[in-house]
């Protein structure tokens, strides 16, 4: 591996590698490279690559049109997200500016933006390239070949194209947008084109933090509270439980393993808006386990399961057992049989329990292979909304906490809240945020420690 | 020595014995719920028949038909919902599966300047919670028309459009397939292509099934997004959404046990296409977990 550079010094010095190679460029190319520089593709069409000329010609030509048509006039009400609110004057509607609008294709105007400098980079050092070939006497590759190598040596770029565009629209550019709205007022009472927000600096994470008055903090820190304790239990649980279950399967002897097996996996199978809403029913004050317990006089009134805060939280990590464990038994199973039986052998040889060949060897192993999976199982469970929504849906309500959140509401579901019942968007923003930074702490500080990580070969 | 033997298979058939009884306990267990809503179905929602709301039995006094008669009978568009989630189901497998092998194959087996980049920009994208974008993304379909009354395909496209960033498994799996394969079809003159089409996609049916199954499972789960997409247009439901209502109706109505009886039409297929197709599952699950 090479040396450790600091990041921001290696920067810098790319950046200035870049300027160079685009001031040679244009000092040592003919008139075609440096007609290149403003007429993107010229060059490449004069020399007869006529795909990528056209291409890199078009894409400036769709550029310019962007920028004239719309691009110009959002990117100049960026820095207010608008002035000017749609009214009603007598019976007509005056529209003004719609900050969401402004907003959402301001940000995509910049991002298209640096994407056009960086075509006109590839521009400069497309024509670098063909110089150089041509003074080298090679004859430059043909369109046809050009189109060719999409299929071969850039199938990488066909592959991406669809699935990169995806993400950018649907996943990138709303992050951006919601990372955005964090810093404005958009909420009930900003709802544009009729009332514009604007931005407000760092109010909204003031907000979250600030513990006396109308601030948000104690309610964010009980809901995390709650959500880090959820995510413990929840994956660590059903960790040990499901391991214990695929360890009885696997015994040596017991038959049926198959029937025991698909029976758990019912429940992976069966989607869960069914089964959960079903046990959620279950577990009510009129519902069978009460109904039962009632009858048969073991009880004198129902059991509060939903109702209790405490209960509440306690009910949903044990349902959420019955969901965990038969995923953990499948992957426990397919585990436990790569470890070789002789070390077993061995150690029963030595007169172990079966208790300490399962913690000397059993546990060791799994936890090594397992670990980043243990990692990823947590940071799910810190975003796990099916369970805690289809189950109580936050509730039982709580009179202490802020915005309508439950006792037993995961930072995901008060967010989910947020932005459908009290439309208060940029606190669901921030909320959204906070889930990030939080997740991005523990999988970096969590990562770093995992013994599979540390010593690949540790295990062999 | 002989005596020794017969005490230590004593001991292992006790030992056995105990774990058949925690395996039948826990097989109890894991079935009551499903049990209970099987029964329940069968319960009549007509009160001249039986109490159609919760009660503390599960086995019904009468059996009747009563509540799958009420959802094929057109008085709710049922069929319409299921016909729904069905389209969306198979639809949105087909495209996931179709994304993540693509970006599988380019980072598995193509190397390409940004890779790494790539690869950590999307690994850091998928810790933001997905609920976050949903008013952008509700907004974005809304320009296309594809809310309410084209919620179908405007689910379709959010199932299939981000759904490269589940490449983890697939390109865990390509990694195990020699890349010596490769070098020697590239030798006898085979593009990238078709190498990845002749020689990868046949070898990598088990992640292909693995892949269109979960797909094809997680939209009948989807009642989130779903129901801020239909938005109050009921004939653009999907049964979670749809049902999901029912559950919350108050019980004198009987609409619980319409529940049931909706829940067991939607879990069956499903289940049993998810029982026959489990060794795929499992392998592909495994496989995740130990890579990470």
């Amino acid at each position: 591996m090479a040396e450790k550079k600091n990041p921001v010094g290696a920067f810098f010095s790319a950046f200035a590698a870049n300027i160079r190679d685009i001031g040679t460029t244009f000092a040592e190319g003919d008139f075609r490279t440096r007609l290149s520089y403003i007429f993107f593709g010229i060059g490449p069409l004069l020399r007869g690559q006529a795909v990528k000329g056209i291409l890199y010609l078009a894409l400036e030509l769709a550029f310019f049109w962007y920028m004239g048509s719309f691009g110009r006039y959002y990117l100049s009400k960026l820095p207010t997200l608008g002035t000017v609110a749609t009214q009603k004057i007598g019976r007509k509607t005056v529209y003004g500016d719609n900050s969401f609008l402004i907003l959402l294709f301001g940000l995509l105007t910049i991002i298209i933006i640096a994407a056009f400098i960086l075509l006109w980079r590839m521009n400069i050092a497309e024509n670098r390239r063909e110089e150089e070939l041509l003074r080298q006497g090679k004859a430059l590759p043909s369109n046809k070949k050009v189109l060719g190598s999409l299929l071969d040596s850039n199938f990488d770029k066909t592959l991406l194209a669809l699935p990169m565009a995806g993400i950018f629209i649907f996943t990138v550019l709303p992050i951006l947008f919601m990372i955005c709205v964090a810093f404005t007022n958009y909420d009930a009472n900003h709802q544009s084109p009729t009332n514009l927000f604007t931005w407000v600096g760092l109010q909204n994470f003031k907000n979250i933090f600030q513990f006396s008055g109308s601030g948000m903090g104690r309610t964010f820190f009980s809901v995390l509270g709650w959500t880090l304790v959820w995510a413990f239990f929840a994956t660590f649980l059903d960790y040990f439980l499901g391991m214990a279950v695929a360890i009885l399967i696997n015994k040596k002897g017991i038959r049926f393993k198959k029937l025991w097996r698909t029976i758990l996996v019912v429940t992976i199978a069966v989607p869960q808006f069914v089964s959960l809403l079903y046990v959620c029913k279950m577990f009510t004050n009129d519902g069978l386990i009460n109904g039962y317990l009632l009858k048969w006089g073991l009880i004198k009134s129902p059991i509060p399961f939903w109702t209790n805060p405490m209960l509440a939280r306690i009910t949903i990590i044990v349902v959420n057992i019955w969901i965990g464990i038969p995923y953990m038994m499948l992957i426990a199973t397919g585990l436990l049989m790569n470890i070789p039986e002789d070390l077993y052998e061995s150690a029963r040889m030595d007169g172990a329990t079966s208790f300490q060949m399962f913690k000397s060897i059993t546990l060791p192993y799994m936890l090594f292979v397992t670990g980043p999976f243990l990692l990823t199982q947590f940071t799910g469970n810190l975003n796990n909304f099916n369970v805690i929504y289809l189950l109580t849906r936050g509730q039982p309500q709580s009179m202490q906490l802020a915005e309508k959140a439950g006792h037993t509401d995961l930072l995901v579901t008060w967010l989910y809240k947020m932005t459908v019942n009290n439309t208060n968007y940029k606190m669901a923003a921030v909320i959204g945020i906070m889930v990030f930074v939080v997740t991005a702490l523990i999988s970096l500080s969590v990562y770093n420690l995992l013994p599979s990580v540390k010593d690949e070969e540790g295990f062999q | 020595m002989k005596k020794k033997n017969a005490s230590m298979s004593r001991k292992r058939a006790a030992g056995n014995a105990v774990t058949y009884a925690l395996l039948i306990l826990i097989s109890l267990i894991w079935l009551f719920p499903f049990f209970g809503l099987i029964m329940q179905s069968f319960r009549s929602f007509d009160p001249a028949v039986e109490y159609g709301g919760m009660v503390d039995y599960i086995i019904p006094k009468t059996f009747s038909l009563d509540n799958y008669r009420f959802l094929f009978s057109g008085e709710t568009n049922f069929l319409l919902w299921y016909r729904n989630t069905l389209v969306i189901a198979i639809f949105v497998s087909i495209g996931q599966t179709v994304f993540v092998l693509c970006v599988s194959y380019a980072l598995s087996r193509m190397r390409f300047k940004g890779r790494e980049l790539l690869m950590r920009f999307w690994l850091i994208l998928g810790m933001f919670p997905g609920f976050l974008t949903m008013i952008c993304l509700y907004f974005l379909l809304k320009q296309f028309g594809l809310t309410q009354a084209g919620a179908v395909p405007g689910l379709i496209l959010i199932g299939v459009a981000s759904s490269g960033m589940g490449y983890y498994v697939c390109k865990g799996y390509f990694d195990t397939i020699p890349r010596a394969l490769d070098d020697a079809a590239r030798i006898d003159g085979a593009s990238r292509a078709r190498i990845f089409f002749v020689l990868t996609i046949p070898m990598s049916k088990p992640i292909l099934i693995y892949t269109a199954l979960v797909a094809f499972m997680a939209p009948w789960c989807d009642y989130v997004f779903a129901s801020y997409v239909a938005f109050g247009y009921d004939k653009g439901y999907n049964v979670a959404v749809a049902m999901q209502r029912w559950v919350w109706t108050n019980d004198y109505q009987g609409y619980f046990t319409r529940f049931c009886a909706g829940g067991v039409l939607v879990a069956i297929p499903v289940t049993i296409l998810f029982i026959f197709l489990q060794k795929y599952y499992v392998e592909g699950v495994t496989g995740g977990a130990v890579k990470g």
